[in-house]
């Protein structure tokens, strides 16, 4: 039997297909300012018998009939810790919510936070940075995996924040030493709920930030611990919105 | 609305325009989350006209009050006596507060990081919009938080001279208890000035019933809601609890009753608003003005149900009733301020009877999950949640820490966060 997932998140839907509990298929499609055509197209091909909708914008697919949906914290539990079954702590970090999730040993969800309307700490807020230095968004935590000088980006609103980044552009500080700084914003921002919850090992990194290299390693050295991170980590909410839908 | 009630708006200098766009929304809001709601009691038709009429013939009963000789008093807080304001005779009313109203102009006078409830009551003002604090002749300010200390200053600018302010002590111990004595007193003189009517014993008493009455008849509801499943969903209660700072006292008091002998008849039957064991929130935290209806619609929409509100538009505007034993106005006076100081609200330091009250209204309600709901810049109630959280720890009931304000962009990440509350709760929402 095929089943899917289908996370529509802010910035990306993606698309997990299952045939007997392997994956078939992953896809990963811009929301952009029509996700219910995008999902139209994603679902299309191969069409599951049964699927279940996550992410911000899981009720888009009420039109389709009686699709269940469930909250990204309770897909994004359920993928990681398919992957991962050790992981008792998840560090999420996607488009415009940053969750910090606490699973018990059996993989529910016990506890979480999450950021408040405000995208500081989160996705977006990579992005508009790394367009105010100019870096293709794919390699801004390359640019900068060391702390090479000693700027502090103190605003943690995205909007003030980008004035500050301009007057150090401004200044001619060096766009890698900018760029570092902004990482470790957003880390202290990240660290400030995590400590709000109970953390224990494994602790996996997951939504797109997780692919930002000085990212991962500002918060594996803040918190003194090994991150672990799929090698597609775009991909656990909506896989684990699949596996909910054979339930 | 049933007539067409321009002249008066016009005459209490409301601007018509703006005002038409507040009541359009209004309108439209309440359509959408309050008469979509299924199994809703017969009672809560006569909540409903209320709200159709809540600017329009309430106004009107309020004007005509003034003319014979009533003066109407606006209040921002559970702390000041309504008796006293009955017992000269006043209009009590509970100001708007609660929307997204004149925000802009509110911020000309005030910093963007004040609460939402302040800038609310600021920009009513300003934007034109509130008829009730036009009709009022005293504004009563009070000393709870320093945002409202602080903008009823600019407030009182803006009222010509019409506010007045009791200062609400910090502590509990004897010295506060003597100097709120003395505010309740001096409050009592004031009324007696402004309205030119003596405060006795006798017209106290017959105040302090009416109030009395009034609060039992909200208690009444509020265990009522004790039921598995509730026969009234949280919307509703809430909307009685706010309706309760606006309406005459003697007529909500009766229909209060009306619908809760309405409800203790669907009790007989098991009839309830969800099915038997949905998950039950109680609601503490920061007060849910008219038409702040935002968390029970979220969370009502989500399919758990909300039992209880530890807030002041709930449980702390009428879980304590006033002795009404007493012979003379000064025994009456020290009934009324030690009545009051039964409240707990966060602006109080040490604030552990809140914790208490929280437990007692929890385990009453049978709640399944506690939501601690904080306005935004609210400092007092954003600190006191960490408290609250661990209560329900000891408690072992979920919890979930809110701060949101009046403004709807923020509906997408509070739907999640909730649903996921709900989840978590394992008794999840659609799934």
């Amino acid at each position: 039997m095929r089943i899917g997932g289908i996370d529509i998140g802010s910035r990306y839907i993606k698309y997990v297909l299952l045939e007997d509990n392997s994956i078939l298929d992953f896809k990963k499609r811009e929301t952009g300012h029509n996700p219910l055509s995008v999902c139209k197209e994603l679902l299309t091909v191969n069409r599951p018998e049964k699927i279940v909708a996550t992410g911000y914008g899981r009720y888009l697919l009420e039109v389709f009939g009686d699709i269940r949906t469930i909250t990204e914290i309770k897909a994004v539990a359920k993928g990681v810790k398919a992957v991962f079954p050790h992981c008792r702590t998840i560090i999420d970090i996607g488009g415009q919510d940053t969750k910090v999730i606490s699973l018990s040993g059996q993989g529910s969800v016990v506890n979480f936070e999450m950021n408040d309307r405000c995208a500081a700490g989160t996705g977006r807020f990579i992005e508009i940075m790394s367009r105010a230095l100019g870096y293709d968004l794919d390699h801004f935590g390359a640019s900068c995996s060391i702390r090479n000088g000693n700027v502090k980006i103190n605003s943690m609103c995205t909007v003030f924040a980008e004035s500050e980044v301009i007057s150090l552009i401004a200044k001619g500080e060096k766009r890698e030493v900018i760029a570092y700084s902004i990482h470790d914003s957003i880390a202290s921002k990240v660290i400030s709920m995590v400590k709000r919850i109970d953390i224990q090992d494994d602790i996996v990194f997951a939504g797109g930030c997780a692919r930002n290299p000085c990212l991962r390693k500002i918060l594996e050295d803040r918190l003194n611990r090994t991150l672990y991170v799929h090698e597609n980590p775009y991909m656990h909410a909506a896989y684990g919105a699949a596996l909910y839908a054979e339930i | 609305m049933s007539k067409d009630y321009k002249q008066m708006w016009s005459d209490l200098e409301i601007n018509l325009d703006a005002h038409d766009g507040l009541l359009g929304v209004l309108s439209d809001a309440y359509t959408n989350i309050y008469l979509s709601q299924k199994n809703r009691p017969e009672g809560m038709k006569y909540f409903d006209f209320v709200i159709s009429e809540v600017h329009g013939l309430r106004i009107e009963e309020i004007v005509e009050a003034k003319k014979q000789g009533r003066k109407v008093i606006g209040t921002f807080c559970v702390y000041v006596p309504e008796e006293l304001i009955l017992a000269v005779e006043g209009v009590c009313i509970g100001l708007c507060a609660g929307a997204d109203v004149g925000t802009d102009e509110a911020e000309k006078y005030i910093p963007r990081n004040t609460c939402a409830l302040i800038k609310a009551f600021m920009g009513f003002k300003l934007a034109g919009l509130c008829p009730y604090v036009q009709t009022a002749d005293l504004i009563v300010g009070e000393t709870t938080c320093d945002g409202k200390k602080k903008a009823y200053e600019l407030f009182d600018e803006m009222m010509n001279g019409k506010v007045y302010v009791m200062e609400i002590p910090n502590k509990k111990g004897q010295d506060d208890k003597a100097l709120w004595l003395n505010e309740v007193q001096r409050f009592s003189a004031k009324l007696e000035k402004i309205s030119g009517k003596k405060i006795t014993p006798e017209k106290l008493k017959e105040a302090s019933k009416v109030v009395n009455e009034k609060r039992k008849a909200l208690q009444r509801l509020a265990s009522l809601r004790s039921a598995d499943p509730s026969p009234i969903s949280g919307l509703d209660a809430l909307l009685v609890n706010q309706v309760a700072f606006y309406d005459d006292p003697l007529r909500f008091t009766a229909k209060v009753n009306e619908l809760c002998d309405e409800l203790t008849e669907r009790l007989k039957t098991g009839k309830g608003v969800s099915a038997k064991g949905s998950p039950r929130i109680l609601i503490s935290g920061s007060p849910m003005a008219i038409p702040n209806w935002k968390i029970h619609a979220i969370v009502e929409g989500s399919g758990a149900t909300i039992v209880g509100e530890e807030s002041c538009v709930g449980e702390r505007n009428f879980a304590s009733l006033m002795d009404e034993n007493f012979s003379s106005l000064n025994e009456g006076l020290q009934n009324i301020a030690d009545r009051y100081l039964t409240i707990n609200c966060a602006c109080f330091t040490p604030n552990d009877e809140r914790l208490t009250d929280i437990e007692t209204i929890a385990k009453r309600v049978k709640a399944d999950g506690i939501l601690h709901y904080a306005i935004q810049f609210c400092t007092p109630y954003m600190i006191e949640a960490t408290k609250v959280r661990k209560v329900a720890e000891k408690r072992k009931i979920p919890f979930l820490r809110i701060e949101t304000d009046y403004s709807m962009e923020d509906m997408g990440q509070l739907k999640t966060r909730i649903e996921a509350f709900l989840e978590m709760m394992g008794k999840g929402a659609r799934v």
